[in-house]
Formats: structure tokens, sequence, C-alpha cells
């Protein structure tokens, strides 16, 4: 039992850092898409991957490195106000540019034209 | 179902203290309950409690723990779901030419009550790739990163669940 312990304690830095890395990576796809994308609701569903995969994977690697279950529950509740509050704010920038008057882009769009086809 | 007679909102009250107690041991960590810092958050705990019930928002919105375990199911599901359109949509920003092919559609909801369209809204913009740009009755207008991905019946599904998560099974 006290083995499974001690290789626990050996191994959860290294998974809590790949987790760690993997969302940081995802942050930057995240960032990548926004910069890519051509016009503002597209843009929107760039940022909801750094919203939802690269908060999720970044806060489960740090709750591997947590000391304690302190803050480990902290985490989990910081995690789900993320996950309310996320969807929110987006629903609500999307619904500002909508009542503003700004119409998306709509078909198939490539590289150069970045509009209508 | 929809209880609102008096001990109907009685139960709302026992649940909001109950998750509120939950939550101040969870962040505070501090289970010797010396006295000073246990009356705090008592008081605290009871100020917002009643507060809620003063502003009038202690109804099946305001505390809707009785569906708790319906709920957490429902999050479970959606969190598969979100994995899944992540990978849709990380492939979208890293394809070296773009190719995207984004369209306005308007939904259908079952969704009856509005706690069930606000999960059911929610969960649309909380998925990668489709954001619920406006509310409008009982149809919702989504924007998608792909018009394949918001075809008609593609959030069937989760419609359904979120309904059944939030309202309980419609009875036939």
């Amino acid at each position: 039992m006290t083995e499974i312990i001690e290789f626990w304690n050996a191994f959860r830095p290294a998974l809590g850092s790949a987790l760690l890395l993997a969302g940081a990576i995802l942050a930057v796809i995240g960032t990548v898409g926004v910069l890519r994308f051509p016009d503002f609701y597209t843009r929107l569903h760039a940022a909801s991957v750094t919203d939802t995969a690269a908060a999720t994977l970044a806060i489960v690697g740090m709750a591997f490195l947590a000391p304690s279950l302190a803050v480990i529950v902290k985490l989990a509740v910081v995690w789900l106000f993320l996950f309310l509050t996320g969807p929110t704010s987006s629903h609500a920038l999307a619904n500002a540019a909508h009542t503003a008057g700004l119409q998306p882009m709509i078909g198939r769009l490539g590289e150069d034209e970045g509009g209508r086809e | 179902m929809f209880e609102t007679g008096a001990t109907g909102r009685v139960g709302y009250f026992l649940g909001l203290i109950a998750v509120l107690v939950a939550l101040w041991l969870g962040l505070s960590w501090d289970y010797s309950l010396k006295p000073v810092i246990a009356s705090l958050g008592a008081v605290s705990i009871f100020l917002s409690a009643v507060l809620a019930f003063r502003f009038d928002i202690l109804d099946r919105e305001g505390s809707p723990y009785a569906r708790l375990f319906q709920l957490m199911a429902y999050w479970v599901w959606l969190m598969v779901e979100i994995f899944k359109a992540n990978w849709v949509v990380i492939k979208a920003c890293l394809r070296s030419t773009l190719d995207i092919n984004p369209a306005l559609v308007k939904v259908k909801t079952g969704c009856e009550s509005d706690l069930a369209r606000t999960v059911f809204a929610n969960s649309i913009t909380l998925t990668p790739g489709t954001v619920s740009v406006e509310v409008e009755g009982n149809k919702i207008l989504v924007h998608a990163l792909y018009e394949e991905e918001a075809g008609p019946g593609a959030f069937d599904e989760m419609d359904r669940r979120a309904r059944e998560a939030s309202d309980g099974r419609r009875k036939p």
C-alpha cells in the first residue's frame, strides 16, 4: 500500500505538469483561431476552446499538483463558476453584436477571400 | 413538480442553506468551529438566505437543488459533448487553409420552463462551435461554425436531455 502511495506521489507532479502544458497549448490554439477567423462571431467560437477545454485541463492539472484537499475543493468551485459564467458572457457578447446589427458572414469561407463567396 | 406553496418555499430555503453551508465549509476548510469564525459564517449564511428570500428569488430557479442529481448526470454527458466539439474547432483553428462554413440557424426547443431553457441555451454556448445569439420564446437563434453541425435535429438530443434534467420526464 505504501508503495502505491509513494509511486503516486512521485508520478503526480509529472501528470499535473503534462495536463497544465496541454491546457496551455490549447489556449495558444484558441488564440491562433481568434487571430485567423474572419469575423466577430467565428472568433467567438475559437475563444470558447480556451474557455472550456484549456481551462478544464489547466484546473485538473493544478488539482494534481495541489498540496491538500482544501485547494482541490477551491479549484472545483473555480471550475464550476467558470463553466456557469463563461457561456453567459459569450451569449451577452453575441447578443449585443446581433442587437447592434452586426451581420455574420455566412457560407463557406476560404483563406484569401475572407468574405462572401 | 412546480411547487409554489409554503412547503415548497421552505424546501428551497433549506436547500439554499445546505448548499451555502457546504460552500462555506469547502472554502474556509475550518472544521474546528472556533466560536468567532463559525458564528461569522453562520450569520453570513443566514443573511444570504434571508436576502434571497426577501428578493423573492428563492424559487426553483434560484435554488434548483431538488434536481441536483439529474443536472449532474446531464453535466457529465455535456462534458463528453464539449470535448468532442472542442476537437472539431481545434482542427478548424489549425488547418493550413481556412475552411469554415458559418451559419445562423433557428433552433426550436421543447423546453418550457425558464430553467430548462437557460440550461439548454447555456449548453449550446458552452459547446465550442455553436453560440446561442438570441432567445425568442421557444426559438433560439444559434450561430454555428459549421453549418453541417447545426443542421435539423442536431440539437434534439441536447434539448431532450436538458429538458429532462431540469423539468423531469414529460408525462405522456
